[in-house]
């Protein structure tokens, strides 16, 4: 459990941090929260010879509402979201996120920047249609959760650019529902469903999302579930929940076949959508 | 006399009490020290070389880049270390060939499973020789691939060890009554292939070892279960005279068995400090861990059961098929046989046999993991039991009632002529039915189902065999290993009366410091907080058999309570002589050593050290001093048994397994401290639920370990667990004077059938009648489905 030799870092400005990234070239990783780096280069799986930590710098934690959307630092840890009502699917997925001693230390952009389709809040970006700032030498450009998860751990934030901030829209009107179905309550999902389900005055199904967690190499919205239950009534949901998992392809794991992913898929989905309908 | 009163001494009554542990302010506060704290001036880092391959020639070894690396200092193959003699197996069944290859510390021309060590680092930069190690170049040349050990019997299966032309290590039985008849005589016969599959220990703390050569004496702490085994292989393999080495087990972060070996590391960093003549420490990471300490279970069990109509068993039959990796560790093929000696479980079955074949495959050894042997014998006993229920249409714990041996407080021989020393399991089992009552569950199960939600009960029965043990059994002439089963402790009082217990035994978490200083303490009329209990070195007491097996209080225990006695009867001596009474008027009470019926005048313990140690007024002949010693050897083993039961929810839409209740019924004898059996019995039962709910140490065809780290191997947490109800019935051992029997492993034992027979319960109505561990989702899900398709 000891690393390959590595620089460390922690500047005290922005403009600091991405002039060490542009030093450091290729090999040289941002470090946020280190729950996802740190492991991989303790086994060997990562050798980045430079750690730029964002630690030190000012103003990137805490989330705030503003113009009808929320404004999250990237540094903000997933203790700061956990449970937070007003968050709908970011404060019950963070809520989840491995154990608390994780949670403490991990942050949103550091789990959005990293890319593991089994990490839990990419799927969250995805189903609420949120986007990131990514801060580059070049200047920032804001990218839209579809066009951030490019493939596994493979993200559009580049070589020398840091995630700086999330941006998801306010909640106000949606019910929504993270069901994480684990072996241990601390393990990554074998899948995950985020649902968001905002109803009409009539009780219909207004506008709805469904996203995957570790159903394919990034994160998936249910787009056919989420047609079938469009403008339906919420008595259509066991119907919708049955399509989750067209035209998934999930990878098969120990715990778990391709078959019985897409199962637990139409499964999780018809829960997701039952408890964020009623919520 | 009974044996119970030859040691008694009418204390004041801590034996018994559920004292918190003395050991834990130093552990919960931090001032424990584990081999990882240990640092000595000059010291050495070792780091390891393994087999990327399970079965490969070692073509070439290129060590030169690694050398030439700042702060290494060193790098060993095979053939710099010149040792005569391989790490030791010491198991010799009379009449029976074990094929036991080499097991080198460093691999000798080929490597057999992944993780194999080819060479070894050493410097003086603990991160330095982790990357040197990196770079040592190894070329391969790949051979083929055994993991299966059905598979590796076959005809033309690829070979582990060339040599032997066979995998097969060697075949052992051990039965007694007449079999054909039994099954003749039976209305039913059922059969099951049952696996028990692979695990690992998963002791928090990982192995460690310092090793330090200086002025011509070895030292060397390491986080073992087994400190004066491994002096004694220290000292035969590196030729070193016992009186020259010491070992120390400072505190040790659990074992549960894996450290119950003597390990290549060990004897690797000894060797290395004398070559060099500085401390060499090298502490084991988790991925290591994962790999090469040794794993446990891995057997599949053939079991065939005749019963008649009315539940009566009249045969019992257990072909077990072990895969024992790919060398033999310090107890490797012994411990399958360990099964058989349960086998006939509570019950009088008339007719038992079990046939053990020992196989090698292309993965790491197996050795004892809690339990060793006596799970995998429960587990599929207990399971047949509900499974010749259901085939008989009769209650589970009917049928199990209807085959109980009857109470007995004398040996029981049983027909595999293994003597039970005492138990009542009928009554085990109405204690655990006043605590759950099946009927209600099984109403509560009515009300769930429509949710979807499949409610299960399942029951286990047990007994068990630990107390090792009676060293004519055990030893090179009966079982065939190759050492005794006594135990030895001294119980040294000091002069103001302050006392120091040795014992002979190992612990490493159990909590013997508070246990046995309770015993200690009832025997001089003193407090447990002034009885100082001092194990794992070997330079301090005398010398051990160490812990594993549940042995350490029913043999340790009795003999610290036997050195105590030794202390409390010269000490009575004492007193009668200054008191001008008689020693058999001398009694106990109160903190002090009295004339019977003469309260006023008396002397404690400190009073009589005093005495001891200046001795002006001794009796006629005695030697001063307070200091005594037991050697003790029982005469049998100790059985401990009991009754559980579990309580699960089952998702049938998602194959999800929730545990509702665990209640456990235990019975050890007259407990010296409920606190530490509870914790004993909490930890057994997490055990046997992680293995047959989580746990699972799985190689892929190719001999790849794919549970690697914590990750995919999923110990269970406390989110995962309920809380366990524990509850016991007391029947004492007639084998030692305390009447006690271990209690490290019962639940271990008990929990993996207890709660596979919930499951199996639970999905009964959607057709499932046997499913094997793990119980993950995905294989409940997959039962499930099969049985929906109508096949099973």
């Amino acid at each position: 459990m000891i690393p390959p030799e590595f620089d460390y870092v922690a500047p005290e400005s922005l403009d600091e941090v991405l002039s060490a990234l542009r030093d450091g070239g290729e090999d040289a990783k941002v470090l946020a929260g280190g729950h996802s780096l740190l492991p991989l280069m303790k086994l060997r799986l990562a050798a980045p010879t430079l750690l730029v930590d964002l630690r030190k710098l000012p103003g990137l934690r805490g989330a705030q509402r503003e113009n009808g959307q929320w404004k999250i630092g990237a540094m903000t840890r997933h203790v700061d979201l956990q449970g937070n009502p007003d968050l709908g699917p970011v404060g019950q997925a963070t809520a989840l996120i491995a154990d608390q001693q994780v949670r403490n230390r991990g942050t949103i952009g550091g789990s959005l920047a990293h890319g593991d389709p089994a990490s839990d809040l990419p799927t969250v970006l995805v189903a609420c249609e949120g986007s990131v700032t990514i801060t580059g030498s070049d200047g920032t450009r804001e990218v839209a959760a579809g066009d951030l998860f490019q493939d596994y751990l493979t993200t559009a934030v580049g070589s020398g650019e840091v995630l700086t901030e999330v941006r998801v829209p306010d909640f106000a009107g949606w019910g929504s529902s993270y069901k994480k179905f684990t072996r241990r309550a601390e393990d990554w999902a074998m899948v995950g469903v985020v649902a968001m389900v905002k109803k009409a005055g009539d009780g219909s199904v207004e506008d709805v999302r469904v996203a995957f967690t570790n159903m394919g190499s990034t994160p998936i919205r249910a787009t056919a579930t989420e047609e079938a239950l469009r403008g339906k009534g919420v008595d259509g949901i066991a119907a919708a929940a049955e399509q989750a998992a067209e035209g998934t392809d999930p990878p098969g794991d120990l715990n778990a076949t391709p078959d019985y992913k897409r199962h637990l898929a139409r499964v999780l989905t018809r829960r997701a959508l039952e408890e964020a309908a009623a919520g | 006399m009974s044996a119970t009163a030859e040691t008694t001494t009418g204390g004041n009554g801590h034996v018994g009490r559920a004292l918190r542990r003395k050991e834990d302010p130093r552990l919960i506060t931090g001032r424990a020290s584990y081999v990882d704290d240990i640092n000595l001036t000059g010291q050495l880092w070792a780091a390891w070389v393994r087999s990327p391959e399970a079965h490969a020639k070692i073509v070439s070894i290129d060590t030169s880049a690694a050398k030439a690396r700042d702060g290494v200092i060193a790098v060993y193959t095979h053939e710099d270390l010149d040792m005569e003699a391989a790490l030791p197996m010491a198991w010799v069944p009379p009449g029976v060939d074990v094929n036991t290859p080499d097991h080198w510390v460093l691999a000798k021309g080929e490597v057999k499973h992944v993780g194999d060590p080819v060479a070894f680092v050493v410097g003086d930069d603990r991160y330095a020789v982790v990357d040197a190690a990196e770079d040592v170049l190894v070329d391969y040349d790949p051979l083929p691939v055994v993991t299966d050990p059905e598979a590796a019997l076959e005809e033309g299966s690829a070979l582990v060890h060339e040599q032997f032309g066979t995998n097969k290590i060697c075949e052992w039985s051990l039965g007694g009554g007449d079999l054909e008849a039994g099954f003749a005589e039976a209305d039913v016969v059922i059969e099951r292939r049952i696996v028990n599959h692979r695990i690992a220990g998963g002791a928090i703390e990982p192995r460690g070892v310092l090793a330090e050569w200086r002025a011509d004496k070895l030292t060397v702490w390491s986080s073992t279960q087994v400190p004066h085994f491994l002096r004694l292989f220290l000292s035969m393999l590196l030729e070193i005279s016992e009186d020259r080495v010491r070992v120390i087990a400072p505190e040790v972060g659990g074992a549960f068995g894996s450290k119950l070996n003597i390990y290549a590391e060990e004897i690797g960093c000894a060797w290395a400090s004398r070559k060099l003549g500085r401390p060499v420490k090298w502490i084991e990471t988790r991925s290591e861990g994962m790999m090469v300490t040794h794993h446990g279970r891995d057997q599949i069990d053939k079991v065939r059961v005749g019963a008649k109509r009315d539940g009566t068993m009249t045969a019992f039959h257990t072909t077990i098929i072990a895969d024992c990796g790919a060398y033999q560790m310090l107890l490797t093929p012994m411990i399958p046989p360990l099964s058989a000696f349960v086998m006939c479980g509570v019950y009088k079955t008339p007719a038992v046999q079990t046939d053990i074949i020992d196989v090698m495959t292309n993965k790491f050894p197996t050795d004892a993991i809690r339990g060793a042997g006596r799970p995998e014998a429960t587990h599929l006993i207990e399971v047949m039991m509900d499974q010749l229920a259901a085939e008989l249409g009769m209650d589970p714990l009917e049928v199990r009632r209807k085959n109980f041996i009857p109470p007995f407080t004398e040996p029981h021989e049983t027909p595999i002529g293994v003597a039970y020393d005492s138990g009542n399991y009928a009554a085990a089992l109405d204690k655990l039915l006043t605590h759950v009552d099946p009927a209600q569950v099984r109403q509560e199960a009515e009300g769930l189902r429509e949710k979807g939600i499949y409610r299960g009960i399942g029951f286990c029965t047990y007994t068990e065999i630990c107390g090792n043990a009676p060293s004519r059994i055990v030893g090179p002439g009966g079982f065939g290993l190759q050492g005794g089963g006594w135990e030895s402790a001294t119980v040294r009082v000091h002069a103001t009366g302050a006392v120091t217990l040795y014992t002979g035994t190992s612990p490493h978490g159990q909590g013997h410091e508070t246990g046995f200083a309770q015993i200690v303490a009832d025997r001089l009329g003193i407090d447990p907080q002034q009885v100082d209990v001092i194990h794992g070195d070997t330079q301090t007491g005398p010398f051990g058999l160490d812990t594993y097996g549940s042995r350490t209080l029913a043999v340790g225990g009795e003999a610290a309570a036997r050195a105590a006695k030794k202390v409390a009867d010269k000490a009575k001596a004492i007193v009668a002589h200054q008191l001008e009474a008689d020693p058999n008027d001398i009694e106990l009470s109160d903190g002090k050593w009295i004339v019977r019926g003469s309260p006023e005048k008396g002397m404690a313990l400190g009073d009589v050290a005093g005495a001891a140690y200046v001795p002006e007024n001794l009796p006629e002949g005695m030697e001063p001093g307070l200091d005594e010693q037991s050697f003790y050897d029982p005469d049998n083993f100790v059985f401990p048994f009991g009754a559980h039961a579990c309580v699960v929810d089952v998702d049938a839409e998602t194959g999800k397994i929730d545990i509702v209740r665990y209640v456990a019924v235990d019975d050890c004898g007259p407990p010296i401290n409920p606190l530490l059996i509870d914790g004993q019995v909490h930890g057994g039962i997490t055990h046997a639920l992680g293995q047959a709910l989580f746990e699972r140490i799985h190689y892929d065809e190719s001999g790849q370990l794919v549970t690697g780290s914590f990750v995919d191997y999923a110990l269970p947490t406390a989110a995962e667990l309920p809380s366990y109800e524990t509850d016991r019935t007391v029947t004492p051992s007639p084998v030692n004077s305390l009447g006690v029997k271990g209690v490290g492993e019962a639940g271990t034992i008990a929990g993996s059938a207890t709660v596979t027979n919930a499951v199996i319960d639970a999905l009964r109505p959607l057709g499932v009648t046997f499913i094997d561990m793990p119980l993950t989702p995905l294989r409940v899900w997959e039962a499930i489905n099969k049985a929906k398709g109508g096949s099973q």
